[in-house]
Formats: structure tokens, C-alpha cells, sequence
């Protein structure tokens, strides 16, 4: 029976769980299994996502220029961006009207998005971000097309811009997100 | 007339105690079954897998089954077109029949009982073996593959571990002198061993190897993992089960959790002493009303060791489970025989 020490401890394994889930103070204080598990009770507390985490992807108006390389490089086609050009002041008086992108719309069809966070690597322009809000779940499937005002109102759930670890790869042209 | 006497008469009528029985009966399956599933499926697993469990529904989460119940019978209840009809509607109520006639020969006190049969463990070893025609009639009649698979699979394991179950309990019976369960109760309770007889004589110490084979047999008989090859998910769905929804399928289920009730009261009828307690004469009137509540008790014990038992191991290969009865169990039991048997004619 080689196997039976093993089995054993099996067996001490799941009781040992048991009682530090039930007892987590010691056996001499009062049970308390909401303190003792390693889960919460969702709807009614949360646990906060790390920082980084791939919640929702939000938008920051002011730097798109409509490129069209996040809406290409999706592997769902999920991005849909339309925009014309617009007329600018010249830069200095008696230039010529300079030529800009307006942005006329960027959805993200979350019902397609498979959260691999491709359009906010390829951004040469730092306008996508990941925000670590995850509650975004409607009743309804065509309601999780989020248009860019909605995307846009995701901008104040990202977190600030945090300093890489010690060996990640860089990203040279990183942009705060608030700027 | 006082209400003693009333309640005499009343039960000396057929009809109001065949609905007295029935009713004990439906508490005697449904109580313990309920309280099982709550305790340890519900609430010990989750707190061994370091969660809540069901925290909703009442406080702690206590009215979740009736919670659960409400679920099922809202659920249609679907038979598939080419399944054979008949056989598949009335395959969960032969696995629940086996159930509500184990009950039966459950000795809750000296004078508590529903029938007092001579042949009490015979006749309750026989009638688990209904479940296995229950399971086929499921698997079979369901016209799935993962269904049928699943039902030969159950028939090959209950069959094959019935055989340590009997011969385990073979080892009790020889000892015992009786097939009567109550007898065996009172054996227990009145013996001593090497004249030391304050806790009488539970076989559990002198049985102890039987005990080991019993309970690796009913926890194989009651499809419990390890041993629950026959719904084994990830490669037949739920096997027999694999057909069956609403009210069919929480029959079933009733079915599979009571028998665990039942069979872990039947494990502490013949190895804890059943109703009996220590330091109470074993013919006092008072084991009437409180044996129940002890037999309770010890199930409640037996029950944790083969809810421990499901939570903590992965399951069997189906070739090592069959191993583990032919070439293990069986021959152990069969040795634990000889040796009880030897030791019955020395002493």
C-alpha cells in the first residue's frame, strides 16, 4: 500500500482548510467563516482588481487622429471609428489651414471584444487605456456597444500612469493618461 | 377519553396507521437526507474549498434547499423523442423505492421500528441491489450514449462492490449470532469484551477491518467520489443522469443522498451500537423516544467520513476501481471472515 500515506494526507489537507476557514482566529475564538475564506460574498462587497487588471478599454478623445490602426488590428473587427477632416487655424498668422482628423465615432462592441488588448498596444497616439472596472453587464446584448462618450466617461476610472518594474520592456513614447 | 387512549385507538385503525407510517417514513427519508446535503454538501465542502457556500437564501443560507427544491419543479421536465418512455419515467422512482424499503428495517429504539424482520441486514442488502435496475432502466431507456455508457459503468460498480458489503457485513452477523438488526443493536449492548463493559461492545473494535470494508463499499455503492465513475463529467456528461431534468432529476438525487443516509445508519447500527448509549439500560422505554435521535447522531458521524472522503479525493480510473473490489476488498473480507469465524468457535 504505497499509496496510503499519501492518502492520509489528503485527508489532513481538506480538514486543515476546514478549520482555518471556520475557526481563522483559533479554535478558541468564535467561528467566523466570512473572515476565514479566501472568496467574498460579491454583490455585497468587492474585491478591488489589481491595477493593471484588462477591465473595460477607455478612450481619450484628445489624442485619436482616427488612424484607423487599433480598428485593423483588432482580431474581432470589433472597433468601429468614422471621422472627416477638418480645417485648422494655421499655426502662425498667414500659414496655410492646417488639416486635422475629427473624430465623428469610435464604438467597441464589448460583445465581440475578447479583452486581448491589442488596439491599446498598437495606439501609437496614447489614446486607448485599460481601465480596471469590471461591472459593465447589461440586460441587453446590443447595449454593451459602448459609443465615445461612453468610452470616454471610462477615462476617469483609469489609474494613474504606473512606473514599470525592474526589467519590463519600455515603452519609449508612454503618455500620462491625464495629459 | 384522554388523549393516550385516543391515540390507541386511532392507531389500532389500518388506514390511520398506514398514513402514520407513510408519514414517518417521507420524515425518515427526507430529514436526514436534507440535513446531509445542507451540513456537508453544502456547507463542509464549501468551507474545505476555503468558501461560504450558500450564504442567500435565509441565514446561512439554511432555506437554500428549499430554495433548490423550488428550481427543479419549475424546470420542464423533458423526455427525449427516442428514449424508451415508460422505462425512463419510472427509472428515479425504482432508485427512490430502494431507498424508502432500506428505511424500513432501520431500528430506531427496542420498540421503534417500522418491521422488526429476522432477516433485517438480508433483507436490506437485498433491496439496495433495486437501485442497480433502476440505474440500467435510466441509462438504457435514455437513447444517449454517455447515458448508457453510464449506467453499465454504475451496474458494473454497485455490482461488483456489493460483494465486500455483504461479506463485510457477514463478519458482524457471524458475531452477532443474528440477522435482526435490533438484535445486533442489542448484542452490542449487552456484551463486553475481556470483562470490560461499560461502552457494551460497538463492532467497531472488534470489527474493525469489516469496518473499513463497509465503508469503502457504500461509499462505491453510493456513487460518491472516488468512486462516482459512472457520472464522471468530463468524459459522460453525468452519465445516466445525462437525460434527465427537472423533478426526475432531483428524484435521483434525493434518491442518491438518501441512500447515503440510510446506508451510513445502517453502518452505525451494525458497528456504533445503533440507538444505544452508554450508561443506559439497553431495555429502558426511554431509547423509544431518544434512540432515533442517537441513530441520527451517529449517521451524522458516518456521514462526515464519506463526505470527507468526497471532498478530499479525485476519482478512480475505471479498471483501478474494479481492481480495488476483486483483488483488494474481496479477499480482505473474505480473510476477515475466516478470522471472525475462527475467533466465534475459540472463544
Amino acid at each position: 500500500m504505497p499509496q496510503l500515506p499519501g492518502m492520509i494526507k489528503g485527508l489532513g489537507v481538506t480538514a486543515r482548510i476546514f478549520f482555518q476557514t471556520v475557526w481563522p482566529d483559533g479554535l478558541l475564538k468564535p467561528p467566523s467563516p466570512a473572515k476565514g475564506a479566501h472568496t467574498v460574498q460579491y454583490p455585497r462587497e468587492k474585491e478591488a482588481p489589481p491595477t493593471r487588471a484588462r477591465g473595460v478599454i477607455a478612450l481619450h478623445h484628445d489624442n485619436c487622429t482616427a488612424c484607423m490602426l487599433c480598428a485593423r488590428e483588432c482580431p474581432d473587427w470589433c472597433i468601429y471609428i468614422e471621422g472627416h477632416k477638418e480645417l485648422a487655424p494655421p499655426r502662425r498668422a498667414g500659414g496655410k489651414p492646417r488639416q486635422k482628423n475629427k473624430l465623428d465615432r469610435f464604438d467597441i462592441d464589448f460583445a465581440l471584444c475578447m479583452f486581448c488588448g491589442i488596439c491599446v498596444e498598437v495606439c501609437p497616439f496614447e489614446a486607448l487605456f485599460w481601465s480596471p472596472e469590471y461591472e459593465f453587464s447589461e440586460p441587453r446584448l446590443a447595449e454593451l456597444l459602448h459609443d465615445k462618450e461612453r468610452l470616454a466617461d471610462w477615462m476617469e476610472t483609469v489609474p494613474d500612469f504606473l512606473e514599470y518594474e525592474a526589467g519590463a520592456e519600455q515603452k519609449v513614447k508612454k503618455v500620462p493618461s491625464t495629459s | 377519553m384522554t388523549l393516550a387512549s385516543l391515540f390507541a385507538v386511532a392507531l389500532d385503525d389500518y388506514w390511520v396507521t398506514t398514513i402514520f407510517r407513510v408519514v414517518i417514513g417521507l420524515v425518515a427519508v427526507l430529514l436526514p437526507t436534507g440535513t446531509l446535503v445542507y451540513l456537508f454538501l453544502f456547507k463542509m465542502m464549501s468551507f474545505m474549498q476555503s468558501r461560504l457556500g450558500p450564504m442567500e437564501a435565509g441565514p446561512f443560507g439554511s432555506l437554500q434547499l428549499l430554495a433548490e427544491f423550488g428550481k427543479f419543479l419549475q424546470k420542464e421536465d423533458i423526455t427525449p423523442a427516442k428514449a424508451d418512455k415508460w422505462v425512463f419515467r419510472l427509472a428515479p422512482f425504482v432508485v427512490l423505492i430502494s431507498t424508502f424499503l432500506l428505511v424500513l428495517v432501520l431500528p430506531g429504539g427496542p420498540d421503534a421500528f417500522f418491521v422488526n424482520l429476522d432477516v433485517g441486514i438480508y433483507f436490506a442488502l437485498a433491496v439496495s441491489s433495486i437501485s442497480v435496475i433502476g440505474i440500467l432502466m435510466a441509462g438504457w431507456a435514455s437513447a444517449s450514449k454517455y447515458a448508457l455508457l453510464g449506467g453499465i459503468r454504475a451496474a458494473g460498480q454497485l455490482i461488483a462492490y456489493e460483494l465486500p458489503l455483504v461479506l463485510a457485513v457477514l463478519g458482524v452477523v457471524i458475531q452477532a449470532e443474528s440477522l435482526n438488526m435490533n438484535t445486533i443493536v442489542a448484542r452490542q449492548a449487552e456484551w463486553e469484551i475481556f470483562g470490560f463493559g461499560f461502552f457494551g461492545m460497538p463492532f467497531i473494535i472488534t470489527q474493525f477491518v469489516g469496518f473499513f470494508i463497509f465503508m469503502v463499499a457504500i461509499q462505491a455503492e453510493l456513487t460518491q467520489p472516488p468512486f462516482d465513475m459512472p457520472v464522471a463529467e468530463s468524459e459522460l456528461v453525468t452519465g445516466y443522469l445525462t437525460e434527465y431534468s427537472g423533478i426526475r432529476f432531483l428524484l435521483f438525487f434525493i434518491g442518491e443522498f438518501a441512500t447515503a443516509a440510510v446506508f451510513s445508519a445502517i453502518g452505525a447500527v451494525l458497528f456504533l451500537g445503533g440507538w444505544w448509549i452508554p450508561g443506559i439500560d439497553a431495555s429502558s422505554n426511554l431509547f423509544n423516544v431518544i434512540g432515533p435521535l442517537i441513530l441520527a447522531g451517529k449517521m451524522i458521524l458516518l456521514a462526515f467520513l464519506i463526505f470527507w472522503f468526497r471532498v478530499t479525493y479525485p476519482r478512480f480510473r475505471e479498471d483501478q476501481l474494479q481492481k480495488l473490489a476483486w483483488k483488494f476488498l474481496i479477499p480482505l473480507a473474505l480473510v476477515n471472515i475466516f478470522v471472525t469465524s475462527v475467533f466465534k468457535v475459540v472463544f
